[in-house]
């Protein structure tokens, strides 16, 4: 359970055996924007670390680069020990390698982004069959129970445009859990939600916390971060500005910025 | 009226028989035109899309270039310069000068014409497509092909279907157009017997009628295509005004 800026380092360091990711340096620019000016963050397994900060502070863009939704500008991105190998304008260098890694994160996304033209059920068992070659049979059998555990094994053959916000982000957990993620990643899943929906989805994520899934969270819901994390870090314009245990963060921020930015969400 | 269905009769001395093989000629072409220049417009499309610069150039100089000339222009360049390339490479290897199937060359004509305005439409459709969906398949590791035919065509379907009912509705009348070039499809084959007989307004007007059929069950087809590329969305008649 590790996660620090490069210079300052308290912490001690993650047996590398058990790093799940690494994220070294990160820059990302969008043109003239400087989004990221340097992040640096290890998560070790079972570990769940939680970035937040206001909007525009990078924390959902910080995710993204980690399986190469965007680009990074610079930076190393290690996950499970192998490195990503990144050529010199920032793209993956090797299809194979970021496909492959990318069908062990877990993706979730604000916007749920289940495939519309598929049912629950094939939304959940489309990346086993297809992608990992997981047999027929097996992949319908796994895709039910993973529906049954998120309390949706009655909508298994309805499409996601008739489901509401809430349901449809569950399904996007068990689309995502259907592959045995071997780091989930969370990039604000409930902000699209109604308020009273809310809740179904993050008792979903509670449990996976319980049960140990490794899980990098981008969210704005504070209780929660400080209840389901071991580790949170706060972005500030591209910068950890602070991070820490939950206890920490939430209970004794240091920063100016992070007490200005916990008494604005309270 | 007798006289109609004598002259109507598909075995000679009725004119019939000709017709209908000139029908099968041209949904044959129109068929062969319409996969093919669905096949350039999924590529031009991509190409426009995701290509660099000087593919994205060369796919704008086609599409405009093509829809900016009237078809019937297009076909005799292309039927004429198409067959004149082919003979030339088939001399220049020392094959000397080959037949060519009229409707092989039917089929690249107005596929090349069809491609154009595939492109187009399914461009927007691809564009159609909520960027989010796309992210996710990528975000899951699925390879491009793959993305192709699991997530990027099944999606877009919608979006293409009823610009693509048109398209094969012109491809089956572009058809028409082909007699020029002396292909023996429903209208040369109309005009023939009509010559023959001096029946111009009954052989005229049954082949009106053919080509109304055709029509007719291609909208039911089409239908059924759409209905099935739309499940999955809530209908859209609930939210009229």
């Amino acid at each position: 359970m590790t996660a620090k800026t490069a210079a300052d380092s308290v912490r001690p360091a993650a047996e590398p055996a058990d790093e799940a990711i690494r994220v070294v340096d990160l820059h990302k620019s969008f043109g003239n924007l400087e989004v990221l000016k340097g992040v640096s963050l290890t998560a070790s397994k079972g570990d769940v670390v939680t970035l937040i900060g206001g909007s525009g502070s990078g924390k959902s863009t910080c995710l993204r680069c980690i399986n190469f939704l965007e680009n990074p500008t610079s930076g190393r991105i290690v996950i499970g020990g192998e490195e990503i190998a990144i050529r010199a304008d920032g793209t993956p260098a090797s299809r194979k390698q970021i496909e492959r890694i990318r069908s062990r994160l877990g993706m979730v996304f604000q916007a749920f982004n289940l495939w519309t033209h598929r049912t629950l059920l094939e939304n959940v068992t489309e990346v086993p069959i297809h992608v990992l070659g997981v047999p027929k049979d097996e992949a319908h059998d796994r895709a039910m129970a993973l529906l049954e555990r998120v309390g949706l094994a009655g909508k298994a053959d309805t499409y996601p445009s008739f489901l509401s916000g809430g349901q449809q982000q569950r399904a996007a957990i068990a689309r995502a859990l259907a592959i045995d993620p071997s780091v989930m990643l969370f990039d604000e899943p409930t902000s699209a939600l109604d308020p009273e929906l809310v809740g179904e989805v993050l008792s979903v994520i509670r449990d996976l916390a319980a049960e140990g899934r490794t899980m990098l969270l981008v969210t704005h819901e504070m209780k929660f971060a400080r209840e389901v994390s071991n580790h949170v870090i706060y972005l500030s314009e591209g910068r950890i500005e602070e991070e820490g245990p939950p206890e920490q963060v939430f209970g004794t921020p240091q920063s100016d910025r992070l007490k200005q930015f916990l008494k604005s969400v309270a | 009226m007798e006289q109609v269905i004598e002259l109507l009769s598909l075995s000679p001395p009725g004119w019939g028989g000709n017709l209908l093989r000139g029908l099968v000629h041209s949904l044959e072409i129109a068929l062969g035109a319409f996969g093919f220049g669905l096949l350039i417009g999924l590529g031009g499309a991509y190409g426009k899309l995701y290509g660099g610069p000087v593919l994205r150039d060369l796919l704008a100089v086609y599409t405009t270039v093509v829809r900016a000339v009237p078809e019937l222009v297009l076909i005799l360049i292309l039927y004429y310069v198409g067959t004149d390339l082919i003979n030339k490479a088939s001399e220049a290897m020392g094959y000397g000068r080959v037949e060519i199937s009229g409707v092989a060359a039917g089929i690249w004509v107005l596929g090349i014409v069809q491609g154009a305005y595939a492109t187009e439409i399914l461009r927007g459709a691809i564009k159609a497509i909520p960027i989010g969906q796309l992210e996710a398949a990528r975000a899951f590791g699925m390879p491009p092909l793959k993305m192709l035919r699991r997530v990027t065509i099944p999606a877009m379907m919608s979006f293409a279907i009823p610009g693509l009912a048109n398209l094969w509705l012109i491809a089956t009348k572009d058809t028409a157009l082909l007699a020029v070039v002396g292909f023996n499809e429903l209208t040369l084959e109309t005009r023939q017997a009509a010559a023959s007989t001096r029946a111009y307004f009954t052989f005229f007007l049954a082949a009106g009628a053919l080509y109304l059929m055709v029509t007719l069950l291609s909208g039911r087809i089409f239908a059924r295509i759409e209905k099935w590329a739309r499940k999955g969305q809530p209908s859209h008649r609930r939210a009229k005004a």
